[in-house]
């Protein structure tokens, strides 16, 4: 249990509180806690365990900083640009504090990598930005007894929890099924506050540090929910389902399953988008486009602060929630195409279309993303 | 009789981004057709073809989940809450979108 002179002054407001004193310091210490992702959660999550002194830390995250994450992920520099995220992480944290241990893992989470990697850590820190890694993180924790801390943020609003298979209900007892791909917009699309992940994810740390501790009451079959924006923080409970696919399984009986096929994404998605005939390419929209007798509609389906921020010539915008309501003011008789910043809304558009009996309406492969890269880089980027 | 209804915030453009709505309704099924009939295409997001809750979807009279109650039969009380939290996946890394 000895701490040096140095350690006993770096933790000293630890060691006068009664709740963590010598004994839980140590605890701290000798703990390990695993953080899947590195970015708006797991910055200030990362950086308060490493203050806290939790002895080891592991860090998964496959991802290289981009300038659009340095409104809120500050574990991360502008001189650690186009660096994997795990680099920068790592040595903000040995500068906070030299004394623990930390694991970098530059890779994406799977089901192949994601026992082992686990399985050497007490605690588990979800971070992640996707439903599929959220379901993979919670399906390892379960079958491998382990304790996983759950944040989660959209725009001005978070959720907060525990689950502890063992104690109380599984992140599948809320939502035993994800989304159908497009039905809930990522931070990409939708935007989150830069302050909002900073709240949830130190809120992420202090159930970690009190699971440790084994003091207080962790968030156990409660669900924190918060909104900035009006100041409303509250609670509701969460029960176990005592039909979850998971966790009323025995560890053995649970398998990891294909998550990206259980949340429908990646490639099924594109694929399907491709062999419908749902999407054409930026090339072929400028080449359509030019020629001056064809009948083309251009329409752009993202939000207005999207579109005052950079436009393709002569697209007409029409957000998606809007369509239903202005299909008046699209031509049927023209060849129809859809853009939104990349892809996935202007899909969804694509598909209601179609449903409707718009024969000639495809989707713009890439969105206005893949249009500035390859056609016209005068058109901004965000 | 009137129960407050909380909107998270990816349903609030069907609400005119109001973020609480007031209704009266005797049970929660029925709150939710009050809903629809006010905000229409606001229902569907919450339940599917068969009218029961989507699996992401979270329906909570004051703060009790209303699977572990009586579903959408479970009768409301005057001057409860009503909030619908859907499932988020934010968090870290921003991937393909």
């Amino acid at each position: 249990m000895s701490f040096s002179q140095q350690e006993l002054q770096r933790y000293s407001r630890h060691l006068v509180l009664p709740e963590v004193g010598l004994e839980g310091q140590t605890r701290l210490r000798n703990a390990s806690v695993l953080c899947v992702g590195a970015g708006g959660l797991g910055s200030p999550l990362l950086l308060y365990l490493a203050a806290a002194g939790v002895g080891r830390l592991g860090i998964v995250d496959f991802d290289a900083v981009d300038f659009s994450n340095l409104q809120r992920q500050i574990l991360h520099s502008e001189g650690d640009l186009g660096h994997p995220k795990v680099d920068s992480a790592k040595r903000r944290l040995e500068s906070i504090n030299s004394d623990i241990e930390i694991t970098t893992y530059p890779t994406r989470l799977t089901r192949e990598n994601a026992l082992d990697i686990i399985s050497a850590y007490d605690i588990v820190a979800d971070g992640t930005d996707n439903f599929a890694t959220r379901y993979l993180v919670n399906d390892a924790c379960v079958k491998l007894g382990k304790i996983n801390i759950y944040g989660s943020i959209f725009r001005f609003e978070g959720q907060v929890s525990v689950f502890d298979a063992s104690r109380g209900p599984c992140y599948r007892c809320l939502y035993p099924e994800p989304p159908p791909p497009g039905a809930v917009p990522s931070c990409a699309e939708g935007g989150v506050l830069g302050v909002l992940p900073g709240i949830v994810g130190s809120l992420q740390a202090a159930e970690t540090i009190k699971v440790l501790l084994g003091r207080g009451e962790p968030l156990i079959g409660r669900l924190m929910l918060i909104d900035v924006l009006r100041s409303d923080f509250r609670f509701v409970k969460l029960r176990k389902n005592p039909k979850c696919p998971v966790c009323q399984l025995t560890p053995s009986e649970i398998e990891l399953i294909d998550y990206d096929q259980f949340c429908g994404v990646g490639r099924g998605e594109e694929s399907e988008g491709a062999d419908l005939g749902l999407e054409v390419t930026v090339v072929e929209v400028n080449q359509l486009l030019k020629q001056s007798d064809r009948d083309v509609c251009l329409i752009d389906v993202r939000e207005p602060e999207e579109y005052a921020i950079c436009r393709i010539d002569g697209a007409r915008l029409i957000p998606l929630g809007e369509l239903p309501r202005r299909l008046e003011e699209i031509d049927s008789t023209s060849e129809i195409l859809i853009h939104c910043h990349s892809g996935g809304r202007s899909l969804s558009a694509t598909r209601f279309l179609r449903r409707l009996g718009y024969p000639r309406v495809r989707s713009v492969k890439g969105g206005i993303d893949a249009w500035s890269k390859e056609i016209d880089s005068g058109v901004p980027r965000y | 009789m009137s129960t407050l209804v909380r909107i998270p915030q990816p349903l609030r453009k069907l609400t005119q981004n109001r973020a609480e709505v007031e209704i009266s309704a005797r049970t929660v099924g029925e709150a939710l057709n009050q809903l629809e009939q006010e905000y229409p295409g606001l229902r569907d997001r919450i339940c599917d073809e068969s009218g029961e809750v989507r699996q992401f979807i979270n329906v909570f009279l004051d703060g009790e989940d209303i699977r572990f109650l009586q579903g959408l039969g479970t009768p409301i009380a005057d001057g409860s809450e009503l909030s619908i939290i859907p499932a988020i996946a934010g968090g870290s890394q921003e991937r393909e979108r």
